[in-house]
């Protein structure tokens, strides 16, 4: 069905825009409570420049702290592992951490967590005539529909945390 | 109106959240180091499995269709911590009652909102933890109880069951409910209630309080008034205490001090441990937690719990006392004023039924039977020269701490190696 293949891969794009938008719009719910482990780092005055620095930078204004800056809503995030290589196109790699939260609408463009049959499974959502896809970043990989098949979205992926050469644990 | 909100068959329900192919299977939770089935699922119920069941003893064919998993406090204990952080999404009265049990008050709140409200509340816990939750809403805690169980028990409540004081409903409520399931009445004082004509919940809360009072006790007297819908009852006289066992107190101002906190800690580490070995128990865990005071406006607030498992089922108190002081170590942070802080120790089984381990060697049974000599001694003590005449210090950091656990899952909220797994072809 190269036409449904067509618009899922449209739907995909859209998608992609969405999650773009999504995320610009993400706004802070709550605090987040600091675990024991979490550290926060200093936030600088201004943006790093070339040349001297400002005197006002000897003024810290606040402190930023990247767990509260992902985590929204503490009681409903899970981290989880990726395993895998089809969601690439999302930035997701395998090996991946995602940052999954459980009280967002699993709507389309999102990329979620699903139990596929028992198998948590990481896809993007879309609509599509109507119907509800589960489509991959790899467009090796046919968009699944969901109609008919035994599944639950356990929580909208909100964040990829990938690690590069010299950075990983 | 206090709402009494309970996970069904917690540890399952945990276990399922991160391992989907769990539902709808029979699956069981066991105890310390494998010995006996402390969890089910409903499935694993109607295979006839009871609570308790050692594990060796199971039919084959209930071995061979169920999955038994050994205990994951660290994860349950993290579930409970946060079904409690969305409780009090809801209202800022949540009083934890046990790993999977918490009550929230509702005082203040509109009446006619408040059954919408604990539905919302059921789904929000649902759909933020994968926990299935039970909600029983009532204007007293023993009535919450017994609503908590309608809605649990009765699929057309869905989930959400309010009881009130008066009506046709209370009262058939009441009737087909015996004493000795209500929550704090022994069975002895159950049959005594009988020999006097008293066997349902509504005989006794139509009962003379004043007599009740004379003839059994005060506890006894508070029920009549909880069952009649007027709060009489605090939160530390409802121990069930077969199950488990919690010591929990205000402290007299509001504290920030860490030692201030460990010492209320170490005080009820003691006494939870004393009730624990005169009733003939072993706990297999301990859960800690600590609250600053939800109605001070402008106060930074902090809720926080920890469970951690002991090495086997002990009674020993100082066993009970490194436990704590390492769940206490993982939840205190500074910066707060602390107004309460409590200990429970989970999953209690009896002394004669301890399931004995393959792996115990006979020093581990020169070693238990030392310690119960030490135990025996130290309540003499503190019973004949006065409470606290032998008390305890804090145990040493670096005290090894290794569980057996061979069908352990993953501890999937709590440890970096042990994330949940999800796949991204297929």
């Amino acid at each position: 069905m190269p036409s449904t293949r067509y618009c899922i891969y449209l739907q995909y794009l859209v998608g992609v825009a969405m999650k773009l938008s999504d995320s610009t719009r993400a706004r802070v719910i709550g605090r987040a409570e600091p675990g024991t482990a979490v550290s926060s780092l200093p936030l600088m005055g201004c943006r790093v420049r070339a040349g001297f620095p400002s005197p006002a930078d000897d003024h810290l204004e606040a402190e930023i702290n990247l767990h509260e800056h992902v985590v929204k809503r503490p009681a409903a995030t899970y981290f989880v592992r990726a395993e895998g290589d089809s969601m690439l196109g999302d930035g997701i790699h395998d090996g991946d951490l995602l940052v999954v939260d459980r009280s967002l609408e699993p709507l389309p463009g999102r990329v979620v967590v699903i139990a596929l049959e028992g198998e948590p499974t990481v896809k993007r959502l879309a609509r599509c005539g109507g119907e509800v896809w589960l489509v991959a970043s790899n467009p090796r990989f046919a968009p699944i529909p969901l109609a008919g098949r035994e599944c639950h979205v356990w929580g909208v992926v909100t964040h990829v945390l990938h690690a590069l050469p010299g950075g990983e644990r | 109106m206090i709402a009494l909100v309970d996970g069904n068959s917690f540890y399952v329900s945990c276990e399922r959240v991160f391992d989907p192919r769990l539902e709808g299977r029979a699956v069981g939770v066991l105890s310390n180091n494998d010995g006996c089935v402390v969890a089910r699922s409903h499935e694993l119920k109607a295979l006839g499995v009871a609570m308790g069941a050692p594990l060796h003893l199971l039919p084959p064919a209930v071995r061979r269709q169920a999955v038994m998993l050994s205990s994951n406090y660290a994860l349950y204990g993290d579930m409970s911590r946060r079904v409690n952080q969305v409780l009090g999404e809801f209202s800022p009265d949540v009083e934890p009652y046990s790993i999977d049990e918490s009550f929230v008050g509702f005082s203040g709140f509109p009446e006619g909102e408040l059954e919408p409200r604990c539905r919302e509340l059921r789904d929000t816990v649902g759909r933020w933890t994968g926990i299935p939750v039970g909600v029983g809403l009532a204007p007293t805690r023993t009535l919450a109880k017994l609503a908590n169980r309608l809605a649990k028990r009765e699929p057309a409540f869905e989930g959400v069951c309010r009881l009130d004081a008066e009506g046709e409903a209370t009262r058939r409520v009441l009737e087909a409910c015996p004493v000795d399931d209500l929550w704090g009445v022994a069975r002895r004082s159950a049959e005594r209630l009988a020999l006097m004509g008293i066997e349902n919940a509504w005989q006794l809360r139509e009962a003379d309080p004043r007599w009740v009072r004379s003839r059994f006790s005060v506890v006894m007297e508070r029920m009549v008034w909880e069952l009649r819908g007027r709060p009489a009852i605090v939160l530390d006289d409802m121990s069930e205490p077969r199950r488990r066992l919690l010591v929990s107190r205000s402290f007299g101002r509001l504290t920030g001090e860490r030692h201030e906190l460990e010492a209320a800690m170490r005080q009820h580490c003691a006494r939870a441990g004393e009730k624990l070995r005169r009733q003939g128990s072993l706990a297999q865990a301990v859960q800690v937690f600590v609250r600053t005071n939800p109605f001070l406006a402008g106060e930074p607030q902090y809720r926080n719990a920890a469970v951690v498992a002991l090495p086997a089922p002990s009674a020993d108190s100082r066993e009970l006392l490194a436990a704590a002081s390492r769940a206490l170590a993982a939840i205190y942070l500074e910066g707060y004023r602390y107004q309460k802080c409590g200990v429970m120790l989970l999953d209690l089984v009896d002394v004669e039924r301890r399931q004995a381990s393959l792996l115990e060697t006979p020093e581990d049974d020169a070693r238990r039977a030392r310690s119960q000599r030490l135990m025996a001694a130290l309540d003499r003590l503190n019973r004949e020269m006065g409470r606290d005449t032998v008390r305890f210090g804090l145990p040493r950091r670096d005290n090894a701490w290794k569980l057996r656990c061979e069908r352990r899952t993953p501890r999937y909220t709590t440890s970096w190696d042990e994330l949940m797994r999800v796949k991204t072809g297929r």
